[in-house]
């Protein structure tokens, strides 16, 4: 029992993947402790999403290795790694549009628990995410903003151990941002998460660590005030031209 | 030795036959992605024409050569734009509308000519290579084949055409904004496929002889084809049509002609399921 | 609102069934009973890929594999065994282990849409070529001969379990074919009720979520595919007891076009269109050939042809908007997406 617990929730070594030539993501380090909540930054196209699929098995990696609680993943389907606790909340909603809004929950809830606890437990979520209203409409005719929440609530619906959440901010109002982080916070409390965002204000609101990638590779890892204040950081995104504008018009 | 040559032009002439009867409906396919289960009534009525104006007195080659391809082309551009059309992107649904435009043919021309078979002889005699006796037209079917084949090739290379077909099949967008007009593009190109399905049938026909549910056996075979080959019109639809007619063609000469389309059917079941795209979507991909 | 019509719609057809199996053969005449003893046996059969179609997705172009099959077995078995109890069992099993290889097959090879209607199709002419060419008293499973094109003549009819003498006649065999019918259709309608059904729906809606979700795919489809292999076999069981003959035609193309166009022509998506677009279809044709004037493929082609372009949704769905006056639910059944050519 105590070798398990050695281990962390995640652990990638040498992580990457060659798309032809495109080493989208190449020698990626990184680890994620049961509970802990992670955020990961970076300008586009540099990896994240990336690294996303390789974690639930959407993608091979092609050198590298994953390794969920000691356990490699790397050749496993994606449904396997799916029932060892991870969900994904992906870029673009992923959910099913034809389908109401208590049947999307109820499919998730189902999986692990026989019919009288799913409906209870799809119940609670619903009601959590405050989809109650909208629970008999199809999820095609729902906002955005909705949509984006249904599928929250699908991920979350198997209490999943690991929890990703590609751009969970998206396109949402900053009632809805401010919504989106206290759920991110509650979720922290059975979860592990990792959080992949670009709006700065919302990582403040919930990050204790952040990651920085880059280029398919993992520029720094610190916390979210010494990242934001890092001048590397700052180059990667706004690059160093305009980061010497911006410092000359200052001076 | 004599042998093996005369196996080698069987194999050859399946191989032929094979290709013929596929690359009208591969055209429609890899530059449209329509699947037109229809085809086998294209080579139907290419048939019928044949026939008919064979017996209407114009020379055999020309209506094999000539009329049959022209009039079936012009029934696959009414088609195109009649009801194809309407249904760009839709693959299943062209597939079904199709399907319907098949039965609706095979009506027609049971109405209009009856259910007996009609045929006309073969106009070329046989020759002999040692022991045995090789039908001239077998030679016949490959050269028209092996010219339609190269045809096709500088067609898309060399003519503007080819070029103007080649860029709007990649972005019709792109075309219209430098003046192509797409739905012009796509009747003539359907036009094609189906002028190319006509001349296969005309040249059938002085083998087979024309029924109206002639093109049924013909679909199958030609929609198998064409999958197997992928997306790339002529090298697909080449390579294809070479393994999927030798395997035929030597079983048949192993067993019998059942066990020969039995084993052509097989081979492409193990195809599909070894490489789903096609066999230019792993080999020779990108070429034409 | 909608569990409503759901609950009448499924007594309504519950007592149409009744109705039919107590009232019509009073009022009908013998020759019109077996006439709707086949339009049954095909609902069957329309419903097998209906279910697979319209819920799972799966558009199977050689349903009539397992309809063949069906038949052929029964033929066989009850020729063979002397009672028919045993053939329908039969009848059932081979298709659907047959579906099962199949399905494992292409699924476990994550085939899909057109590669699989290629491969379905496939099979089904395999199949008729194979038995088409089985005449001469060489080939024979145990005391049947298999007939080759001639067929198999003179099956014997389903007799009372455990008394090989006592076969029903066509008043029964008539009310037979409609419970079995109605037993299909709450059974389906129970299964995608389901999670196994909900499942399957899900996969057609977003089969990438459903994967990412935790549940295998692969299997849910697998899964469908075999109830669609199963029912379809037993329709052609039926099938092969109300003519007492069939025939390699029964693998051929235009079998399988036939189940598609009842599919089309009655709604994709739900289970009563597949019966209503069977029934018409199958009551056009017969009409059509008591006219003799128009040529039966050219209507059934003109109505294809004109369903796709303009009544896609089929019949059902479409008369439910229109009694609801709102538009009709949208069933993707084109699963590939919408690229312009090339």
């Amino acid at each position: 029992m105590s070798a398990k617990e050695n281990f962390h929730l995640v652990q990638t070594r040498g992580l990457g993947i060659d798309f032809g030539g495109v080493k989208a993501v190449q020698g990626v380090d990184f680890t994620l402790a049961d509970g802990e909540l992670r955020c990961v930054i970076g300008p586009n196209g540099a990896g994240k999403s990336t690294f996303f699929k390789l974690l639930t098995g959407q993608y091979r990696p092609t050198h590298g290795d994953v390794a969920i609680r000691g356990r490699s993943i790397v050749g496993m389907q994606t449904h396997e790694i799916a029932r060892l606790g991870v969900g994904i909340k992906t870029q673009v909603p992923s959910v099913f549009n034809g389908l109401s809004v208590r049947e999307n929950v109820w499919l998730s809830a189902r999986r692990d628990r026989p019919p009288r606890l799913a409906n209870e437990a799809c119940d609670d979520v619903l009601e959590r995410l405050e989809l109650t209203g909208v629970r008999d409409r199809l999820v095609g005719e729902l906002s955005h903003g909705q949509r984006q929440w249904v599928e929250l609530g699908l991920v979350i619906a198997t209490d999943p151990a690991l929890v990703l959440l590609d751009e969970p901010a998206a396109g949402m109002s900053d009632e809805e941002v401010e919504r989106t982080a206290e759920l991110i916070r509650r979720i922290n409390q059975r979860s592990a998460l990792i959080v992949v965002e670009h709006d700065m204000p919302f990582i403040k609101m919930i990050a204790k660590t952040v990651t920085v990638f880059n280029r398919g590779q993992v520029l720094m890892e610190d916390t979210v005030d010494r990242v934001l204040a890092d001048e590397r950081v700052r180059d990667v995104y706004l690059g160093k031209q305009l980061h010497a504008e911006l410092a000359r018009q200052a001076a | 030795m004599d042998f093996a040559l005369v196996v080698a032009l069987e194999v050859l002439s399946a191989v032929a036959g094979l290709l013929l009867i596929s690359i009208g409906l591969a055209v429609i396919f890899g530059m449209m992605r329509v699947i037109n289960l229809a085809h086998g009534e294209f080579l139907m009525l290419g048939g019928y024409a044949t026939i008919t104006a064979t017996k209407a007195g114009i020379n055999i080659w020309l209506s094999i050569l000539v009329v049959a391809p022209l009039v079936v082309g012009l029934i696959g551009v009414i088609i195109e734009r009649c009801v194809v059309r309407f249904l760009y992107g839709r693959m299943v649904d062209t597939m079904l509308a199709t399907w319907g435009l098949s039965l609706l043919l095979i009506g027609l021309v049971t109405t209009v000519f009856g259910n007996t078979t009609a045929g006309i002889s073969s106009p070329l005699g046989s020759m002999s290579i040692g022991q045995y006796k090789l039908s001239l037209y077998t030679l016949f079917i490959v050269a028209v084949a092996a010219t339609v084949a190269l045809a096709l090739y500088l067609a898309f290379k060399r003519t503007r055409f080819g070029l103007v077909a080649r860029g709007t099949m990649q972005n019709a967008d792109m075309a219209a904004a430098l003046g192509v007009s797409p739905p012009r593009v796509y009747a003539v190109t359907f036009g094609i496929g189906a002028a190319l399905a006509g001349l296969a049938g005309g040249v059938l026909a002085p083998i087979t002889g024309v029924v109206p549910t002639i093109g049924v056996a013909y679909v199958a075979k030609a929609f198998i084809t064409v999958i197997g080959g992928g997306a790339s019109v002529l090298a697909g639809t080449l390579s294809a049509s070479t393994l999927f007619g030798t395997i035929n063609q030597l079983a048949t000469f192993l067993t019998t002609p059942v066990i020969g389309e039995v084993a052509l059917l097989a081979a492409a079941i193990v195809l599909v399921r070894l490489l789903p795209q096609g066999i230019t979507h792993r080999f020779f991909r990108g070429s034409l | 609102m909608s569990t409503f019509w759901n609950r009448a719609g499924l007594a309504a057809f519950g007592l149409a069934a009744l109705a039919a199996v107590l009232v019509l053969p009073q009022l009908v005449e013998a020759f019109t009973l077996m006439e709707l003893t086949v339009y049954v046996v095909m609902s069957i059969l329309a419903l097998s890929l209906g279910f697979i179609w319209g819920f799972g997705g799966i558009l199977c172009f050689g349903q009539a594999a397992f309809f063949g099959l069906g038949a052929y077995t029964y033929a066989v078995a009850v020729m063979n065994l002397g009672d028919s109890t045993g053939a329908v069992l039969l009848a059932v099993l081979i298709p659907a282990v047959f579906a099962a290889v199949l399905g494992y097959f292409m699924f476990w090879g994550r085939i899909s849409d057109v590669y699989l209607g290629v491969i379905t199709l496939t099979v089904s002419l395999i199949l008729f070529n194979l038995v088409n060419s089985t005449a001469g008293d060489a080939y024979r499973i145990g005391s049947a001969p298999l007939g080759g094109f001639n067929g198999i003549p003179s099956i014997p009819t389903l007799n009372v379990p455990g008394q090989p003498e006592l076969v029903l006649d066509p008043l029964q065999m008539f009310q037979l074919c409609v419970v079995t019918l109605a037993l299909v259709y709450y059974g389906l309608r129970w299964l995608l009720a389901s999670r196994f059904g909900r499942v399957v729906v899900a996969i057609r809606e977003n089969e990438r979520r459903v994967e990412l979700l935790g549940y295998d795919a692969r299997k849910y489809k697998l899964g469908a595919f075999v109830v669609g292999g199963a029912v379809a076999g037993l329709a052609g069981c039926l099938f092969a007891n109300w003519g007492a003959f069939v025939s390699p035609t029964i693998f051929g193309l235009a079998q399988s076009a036939q189940i598609i166009i009842w599919v089309i022509v009655g709604g994709v998506g739900t289970l009563i269109g597949p019966i209503v677009g069977c029934f018409l279809i199958q009551w056009l044709t017969s009409s059509l050939g008591a006219f003799g004037g128009l040529n039966a493929n050219l209507v059934l082609g003109v109505v294809l042809v004109a369903f796709v372009l303009l009544v896609p949704r089929g019949l059902v769905p479409t008369g439910r908007a229109l009694l609801a006056r709102r538009r009709a639910p949208t069933v993707r059944v084109d699963r590939l997406p919408e690229t312009k050519a090339a």
